[in-house]
């Protein structure tokens, strides 16, 4: 039969109807750069202009190469310049008006989010950095599908220790301000370390202000199929097997995403950016990184040897992805967010993963500590101390890092929030309470560390 | 513009025959056919040219949705070049 053998085509076939195989999302970076006025209202008009225009057919071409082509592509999405860099032209603006615009555009053009309510604050803070961190809590409580992230270190500029205590707080009130729908604002904020400037995936998607006026990057998605075949393979097959096995799947996966990632360029007319090479988890049953740890031969994802698959897994997912890919960039790796991984979720009701277990993990995986749920009387102290500690691995080890807690205000240890959708639910897991507030509240900048004499 | 229609499901009488009905009847030429056992299920592919089909897209899923739920089977479609894409180099 034509060139492709039958069995190929049932395997396609299999993964997309049975193994949760998808397209996670297309992702339109627009460059907000031309759209920089004093005038904040002149600012925020050219801002709705030039995202509704750029954006016009985003959703309908998107949706229409699904349907051509029967591959299903879940999510349609905005990045944009950080906004801190057009408030800083306008000193007497109030931030959050930024906000509802890109809420606005973003719904006039039926994306699911927009991100890049954001500020790139690594070395330090710029006119009009400081402001919109304080605005992001109202921000996030006041749109529903803007995302916002905060890049508060890298490995050649240090830590921004000044920046780090005023997330915490802004995590905590972000949930605050959100109590009464599951404190989801703080689901929608992200702390980077090391952000990248061509990421897809939300919430911490932004276009870096290096990235071209506009371009399509796309996000593959498939922990279920990699999950499946995986599940063929003997349990005593040798681990050089295993991984193996986990870059052929992820060049098929890849491979699709590029497909996509051709012609949506070629039907919008915009370049095509990056293809993001994650395996993102959803809640739905077996589309779960932690059911591949756990196929991988663990007894349940937390136990010890979880660390040393997900480096495998990690490692081999962009080994088969970057040959199947023009352009690598984002995150491209295995996403280990707790409530959006049903195998995740599983694990953290029977006690089996800790926090502590997940920031050893993050070391190794594409992201960091993600869509943890912590008891709502955490301080804001202790959440800046967790993020100094997720960017101080992603310091050192020239990687991205990222905290996205939601703290559940009003619940503690043991009790669950529901996001519902792909966000999912989970229960709120216990951290170590004992304050780092001195260290905190010493501000300054963490110097960046040694890139040589390593060992 | 060529895709494969991939039919899984249990083998009943008048598979081919019905798939191949609708084909005919919305311009859609069929190249080829085969069929196989997938985990027990029975799977049948056609290689067809859309070229000269005369619905949209969007009918053409529809159209097939309808006839895979009258005969209890899964019914996708599904254009040749992802294949191309997942299985060469």
């Amino acid at each position: 039969m034509s060139m492709i053998r039958s069995g190929d085509i049932l395997e396609t076939i299999g993964m997309i109807t049975q193994e949760n195989l998808d397209v996670r999302t297309v992702t339109m970076g627009i460059s907000l750069l031309d759209c920089i006025d004093p005038d904040p209202k002149k600012a925020c008009e050219k801002i709705y202009n030039k995202i509704t225009t750029k954006a016009a057919n985003l959703v309908k071409v998107v949706e229409g190469i699904s349907t051509d082509y029967g591959i299903p592509i879940i999510n349609k999405r905005i990045s944009v310049t950080p906004i801190a860099m057009l408030l800083g032209a306008c000193p007497d603006a109030d931030p959050v008006d930024f906000a509802r615009t890109l809420d606005a555009a973003g719904k006039a053009v039926g994306v699911n989010f927009v991100g890049g309510y954001s500020a790139l604050v690594h070395k330090g803070f710029s006119a009009g950095d400081v402001r919109l961190i304080e605005s992001i809590p109202r921000a996030l409580a006041e749109t529903d599908i803007v995302c916002s992230s905060v890049n508060i270190g890298s490995t050649k500029s240090g830590l921004n220790m000044d920046a780090i205590r005023m997330m915490g707080y802004m995590v905590k009130k972000s949930a605050e301000l959100t109590a009464d729908r599951q404190c989801i604002g703080a689901a929608k904020l992200v702390v980077f370390c090391n952000a990248p400037e061509d990421n897809p995936f939300m919430a911490g998607a932004f276009h870096g202000p290096g990235e071209p006026d506009c371009e399509i990057h796309v996000g593959v998605s498939g922990p279920g199929a990699v999950r499946a075949a995986l599940a063929k393979l003997p349990k005593d097959a040798s681990i050089d097997q295993v991984a193996e096995l986990v870059k052929r799947t992820a060049f098929k996966i890849t491979r699709l995403g590029q497909l996509v990632a051709n012609l949506a360029s070629q039907q919008l007319g915009v370049p095509a950016g990056i293809i993001d090479l994650s395996l993102a988890p959803t809640p739905a049953v077996g589309d779960s990184v932690a059911n591949i740890l756990e196929e991988m031969g663990l007894e349940q994802c937390g136990c010890c040897g979880t660390t040393a698959c997900l480096a495998l897994l990690n490692d081999a997912v962009k080994k088969g992805g970057v040959m199947a890919s023009n352009h690598v960039g984002g995150l491209s790796g295995a996403f280990i967010p707790v409530s959006e991984d049903e195998g995740m979720i599983r694990a953290a009701e029977t006690g089996s993963l800790t926090i502590e277990k997940l920031e050893a993990m993050t070391a190794v995986c594409s992201v960091g500590l993600d869509m943890i749920i912590i008891p709502g009387d955490t301080t804001p102290e202790v959440i800046s101390g967790l993020i100094a500690d997720e960017a101080a691995i992603g310091m050192v080890n020239s990687k991205t890092t990222a905290v996205r807690v939601i703290p559940a205000i009003g619940r503690k240890a043991g009790e669950i929030l529901d996001f519902g959708g792909l966000l999912g639910y989970g229960p709120i897991m216990p951290l170590n309470t004992r304050s780092p507030e001195v260290f905190i509240n010493r501000g300054g900048r963490l110097p960046a560390p040694m890139q040589s004499l390593k060992n | 513009m060529k895709a494969f229609v991939t039919v899984i499901g249990k083998d009943t009488v008048g598979v081919i025959a019905r798939v191949s009905g609708l084909c005919a009847q919305l311009g859609i030429n069929v190249e080829d056919v085969t069929q196989s056992v997938l985990q027990g299920m029975f799977a049948m592919i056609m290689l067809v040219d859309l070229s000269a089909c005369t619905v949209t897209s969007a009918e053409l899923h529809t159209a097939f949705d309808k006839l895979g739920d009258e005969m209890g089977m899964k019914i996708n479609l599904t254009r040749q070049e992802v294949f191309d894409a997942m299985h060469t180099i």
